[in-house]
């Protein structure tokens, strides 16, 4: 009810006016959306791809925050989506991000806002590699998200 | 030979004691004549003083105790640095309630402190709720001209609607009392208590008071919450975890149990906390099983492949390696020439590097087996302490019908199993520091009070055991016998705590 009422008012202010290199892809219902995302400028790793986000809302958002990460979307399919390369993305899609836990989240941050903020990391990145451990994290993490205590070490990149 | 060291050794360490005497303050002797005695002559000068070597200052505070300690601390930097108190309750629990160092940084960088701490500087008007025309919720984005709206000094304002999902969502999903930021993105301001009372059910803000007074316990370094199930009392003492080599700090909560408030353990006098984590872990890992198999197998003297014996003769062929030695001397067996089946060269030198080896791994394993079964053995009976207390119980009932005795009477059974479990308790910790105990003339000492000990408490023990009938007229007996244990576990404590905390023990591992 709290979600709902909150994430469509999002919604039509999102397709009145969105940003420069979002759109969605996804949002019939109010416990999931698709958001397609690029990278504004020159940055080489990232040039010429689309990357998928998915966000799963819990009926307490924005008090909580929503879960958030990349999907991955086969080359042949019509639309390809990769995850893209970066220090703090595991290959599976998993976004390492302090604004997505509980502590860091703010309610007043919105679907539009964390989309902006992971596309500012993407563009600030320089780095051409996955996070550390990330086959065995790959291969092991059965936990979601949001169970996931990241320890937030590095906020350069 | 070895008979002579110890003699010599304890002839020199009884000069020490004499010098020592007669060149220090009165009390220091005193302590001194005490444990040199070994309790023999002075028991009663231990037993008669109100503090015994092995106890500590403590006390311990009920919820009611904490929050008016809270309370007073906060009072009083408040009235010093001429705060709110909701804003120097943040302020203490920024500093980790050292008051002391938080006034001086406060007067040295005011807005810094305030800024650090999540206060902000801004103490102008008082927070309240509020309508305020053409406002619209950035949480929930609602607009309206009647909507009830709050915001801390930050400014960052919010429907209450949402601000109270908020507090909500901290306090009962997160756990989080004493350092709730405002909802505004990026804003580090703290949410007070004043605002929090503002805004939030009784039910809430009695949960968010639970968690507050919890972090002060935690926060503070004499502070530790009792940790018997159930048991809302704290324990306020003053030894620090440094202090942890010379002293063992058990104290007792309110609901009667007995921990050490260094670790939170049981209560594991004698022993160190240090020596207790790491018997615990020897018990746990197998560092012994490793023992046991050097102590009865053999490895190959070639390829090291591990051989047990289960029958045969002496003429061993590795399996693996196929050499071939003698099971007895771990010699060649070509060396052997004709004296096959029946070996009698002990003395060879290719086979004594092997043979010493595994003597050590033996001796070893059976000096551990020592302490443990016999520290194991109480641990056992401390736990059938638990049934003999309900037996005990019955037992007084029937007790009082059947002899006619009356309540107040047949109290003394409760006392002796109460004494017994204590006893229990403390032998078993006598194995486990005995354990990394080097030998010396106050191991002997040490000895001889555990033998005391554990004898006294099995005459208890056997006692206790008798049927009911004869339990009236053995009264003055148990009585007699109760007594005997527990100045006999003082005298054992206090020789122990005396020669840990001036440092007098040596021990086999480092810690």
């Amino acid at each position: 009810m709290f979600a709902g009422k909150r994430l469509s008012k999002e919604l039509l202010k999102l397709k009145e006016h969105l940003p420069p290199g979002i759109s969605i892809a996804k949002s019939e219902n109010l416990e999931e959306w698709q958001m397609d995302i690029r990278v504004l400028d020159e940055n080489p790793l990232y040039q010429n791809q689309i990357y998928r986000l998915k966000f799963t809302f819990s009926s307490r958002y924005p008090i909580e925050p929503p879960e958030v990460q990349f999907i991955e979307l086969p080359t042949t399919s019509e639309t390809p989506r990769p995850i893209p390369i970066h220090p703090h993305i595991y290959s599976n899609g998993i976004i390492c991000l302090d604004l997505l836990s509980s502590a860091g989240w703010s309610p007043v941050q919105t679907v539009e806002s964390v989309c902006m903020s992971i596309q500012s990391m993407l563009t600030a990145n320089t780095r051409d590699e996955r996070p550390p451990g990330d086959s065995d994290f790959v291969s092991y993490n059965r936990r979601r998200p949001r169970d996931i205590n990241f320890f937030y070490d590095d906020d350069n990149v | 030979m070895e008979s002579d060291e110890d003699f010599m050794s304890v002839a020199s360490s009884a000069d020490d004691f004499l010098d020592t005497q007669a060149s220090d303050d009165e009390s220091l002797g005193e302590e001194f004549g005490d444990e040199f005695d070994g309790g023999f002559s002075k028991d009663k000068d231990i037993i008669a003083t109100s503090r015994k070597p092995y106890e500590v200052d403590f006390k311990v505070l009920s919820p009611d105790d904490i929050d008016r300690e809270q309370n007073q601390q906060i009072n009083e930097v408040s009235s010093v640095l001429d705060l709110p108190p909701e804003s120097s309750a943040i302020l203490l629990r920024y500093g980790r309630w050292n008051r002391e160092k938080l006034i001086e940084s406060y007067m040295d960088h005011p807005e810094k402190t305030l800024e650090e701490a999540g206060l902000g500087t801004n103490f102008q008007g008082i927070p309240k709720t509020q309508v305020v025309p053409g406002f619209v919720c950035d949480i929930c984005c609602e607009d309206g001209n009647d909507i009830e709206t709050y915001a801390m000094r930050c400014g960052h304002r919010f429907c209450v609607d949402c601000y109270r999902h908020y507090l909500g969502q901290k306090i009962r999903e997160e756990g989080e009392a004493a350092r709730i930021e405002c909802p505004g993105n990026g804003c580090n301001m703290i949410v007070d208590s004043k605002s929090l009372g503002l805004l939030v059910t009784n039910n809430l803000r009695e949960r968010y008071h639970i968690l507050l007074t919890r972090t002060y316990v935690d926060d503070k370094e004499n502070l530790k919450w009792c940790p018997a199930p159930n048991c809302e009392y704290a324990v306020d003492c003053p030894i620090k975890q440094r202090d942890l080599h010379r002293i063992v700090p058990t104290v007792q909560c309110f609901c009667k149990h007995h921990f050490c408030f260094g670790c939170t353990l049981n209560d594991h006098q004698p022993a160190p906390c240090r020596l207790v984590r790491m018997w615990l872990k020897k018990c746990e890992d197998d560092s012994e099983t490793a023992n046991w198999i050097s102590a009865n197998t053999k490895e190959c003297p070639r390829c090291h492949s591990t051989i047990e014996k289960n029958g045969g003769c002496n003429h061993m062929t590795c399996r693996k390696c196929k050499h071939e030695f003698c099971w007895m001397c771990m010699g060649l067996w070509s060396e052997h020439g004709t004296s096959w089946y029946n070996c009698s060269r002990y003395e060879e030198k290719s086979g004594s590097e092997a043979r010493s080896a595994q003597a050590k791994s033996r001796a070893s394993l059976e000096r551990y087996l020592h302490y443990y079964n016999r520290y194991a053995n109480h641990e056992q009976s401390a736990k059938l302490d638990k049934d003999l207390y309900l037996k005990t119980e019955k037992k007084m009932t029937s007790l009082q019908s059947q002899s006619g005795l009356s309540w107040i009477e047949v109290q003394f059974l409760d006392t002796a199993s109460q004494a017994l479990q204590q006893c229990r308790q403390t032998l078993k910790w006598t194995y486990a520091f005995a354990y990394y105990l080097a030998r010396n003339n106050l191991t002997e000492i040490f000895e001889d009070n555990q033998k005391d000990l554990e004898l006294a408490v099995e005459n208890l023990s056997e006692m206790f055991e008798k049927p009911v009938p004869e339990l009236a007229n053995l009264k003055v007996d148990i009585l007699d016998k109760t007594a005997y244990c527990n100045k006999r576990r003082v005298i054992l404590l206090s020789d122990t705590a005396e020669n840990l905390r001036n440092g007098e023990w040596s021990f086999n591992v480092d810690w």
